[in-house]
């Protein structure tokens, strides 16, 4: 569907979920915090969203006309919510190739305040059960089975560790924000 | 497994199909701070249930009530159909040597012992003459691939040995239960596998139920599932 290596449509959604946002300003804040060493194109950043909008996941809340050319607002639908909402509460499948999505989830998740915990129960049992299946293998193979299986065995146990660190991280940042307001 | 003879004078209550414990609504606390705030599990005979949680969750408090080593404020903790707090604390103590082993994180050896007497000590106290004792700890100690260190002091043994010793002596009266608090926590992760292997696969031979406390998620995977203890409730529970 999308071709970006994370989802780049639930990240847009996720930018979008506090307030209505320009293209330009959502590849900007999508390079930093989900770029890495590879910036998303403007290309793909407006053919995504007209994707998005044909889905009905976002809207145009206004268009502004000034000297350069016409830059179109774009703003969340509740349907757009929702489907965020359905595919951070989904486990990443325990593998390598999706660090990059787990990275993404979490994060978005983490700063527009959702619980951390939810994100890590939901993740750790997905974890674990790969886990499992490793340390049985490890078991039973021989030793080219056991680093092979070691290597992803520490992968994975940092994926978990990486969310509670993030989560506990996020939520001290979030009580020290609420005693500064009460 | 060594017959512990409690007298039971109270009824006995039904288990679940498959409960060996049941804790219901476990509540503790500790000056002003809550360990437990209502916690309810069940541990079904023959599995290995992982006990996870961040520092501070309650989770090495729920594994200290199960055993019946420290006594919930509120809530209760049945065992074979028998709740523990209507036990004399003379019973608790025979159930606690006899049917059940612990392997803690340190310092549960004799470090003026040997290993070999470290390992018979429980079955000494359960009766066994010295020379039956000593065989059965050397089978033991040679289980846990520590033959090599059957005459040496505790206190002279590399924390690998010490631990296999001591996962040696929890196991050796074949016990229905073993309590484990992060048995790998003070071990180097060659080592702490090494432990998980022999501890777990030596539960498993005999039948014996394990619960394991751990903050590892590779300690979590030795076990059959896991439940997650989160500001003294239970979080999540997984597997199968």
């Amino acid at each position: 569907m999308y071709s970006a290596p994370v989802s780049l449509a639930h990240a847009l959604l996720g930018l979008l979920e506090d307030h209505p946002r320009h293209g330009y300003e959502l590849k900007h804040l999508y390079d930093d915090r989900f770029g890495g060493s590879h910036e998303v194109k403007f290309g793909q950043i407006y053919t995504t969203l007209a994707r998005m909008r044909r889905d009905a996941l976002v809207d145009i809340a206004g268009v502004e006309s000034g000297a350069g050319p016409e830059r179109k607002l774009y703003l969340v639908t509740p349907t757009g919510v929702a489907d965020l909402e359905r595919w951070l509460g989904e486990a990443e499948p325990p593998e390598t190739y999706g660090r990059k999505v787990l990275f993404s989830k979490v994060v978005l998740a983490l700063m527009s305040g959702r619980p951390a915990h939810e994100i890590l129960d939901t993740q750790r049992a997905a974890h674990l059960v790969r886990m499992r299946e490793l340390t049985e293998r490890k078991r039973e193979g021989d030793l080219a089975d056991a680093l092979a299986c070691d290597f992803e065995l520490f992968h994975l146990e940092a994926d978990i560790k990486w969310i509670e660190v993030a989560g506990a991280r996020t939520e001290r940042i979030a009580a020290e924000l609420g005693k500064e307001t009460s | 497994m060594i017959e512990i003879g409690i007298e039971w004078s109270e009824a006995r209550i039904a288990p679940p199909e498959g409960a060996l414990l049941v804790a219901t609504d476990l509540h503790k606390r500790f000056g002003r701070s809550t360990a437990l705030a209502g916690l309810s599990v069940e541990v079904r005979g023959g599995e290995v249930v992982a006990v996870l949680g961040p520092s501070g969750s309650g989770k090495s408090t729920l594994l200290l009530c199960l055993a019946g080593i420290i006594p919930p404020d509120q809530g209760e903790v049945v065992y074979r159909g028998r709740t523990l707090a209507s036990l004399s604390d003379a019973n608790l103590t025979k159930l606690r040597r006899d049917e059940f082993g612990f392997v803690f994180q340190f310092g549960q050896l004799v470090p003026e012992l040997t290993a070999v007497d470290n390992v018979s000590l429980p079955l000494r106290l359960a009766g066994l003459r010295r020379r039956d004792a000593t065989t059965r700890a050397r089978e033991w100690l040679v289980r846990l691939d520590v033959e090599e260190v059957a005459d040496q002091r505790a206190g002279e043994m590399s924390g690998g040995q010490a631990q296999r010793v001591a996962v040696a002596r929890a196991l050796v009266t074949g016990p229905r239960v073993v309590f484990a608090d992060e048995p790998t926590g003070s071990l180097d992760s060659l080592n702490g596998e090494l432990v998980m292997d022999l501890m777990v696969g030596a539960a498993r031979d005999q039948g014996t139920t394990v619960v394991l406390v751990t903050h590892e998620a590779r300690v979590a995977a030795y076990a059959d599932r896991e439940i997650v203890v989160r500001d003294g409730s239970l979080a999540a529970t997984a597997g199968s």
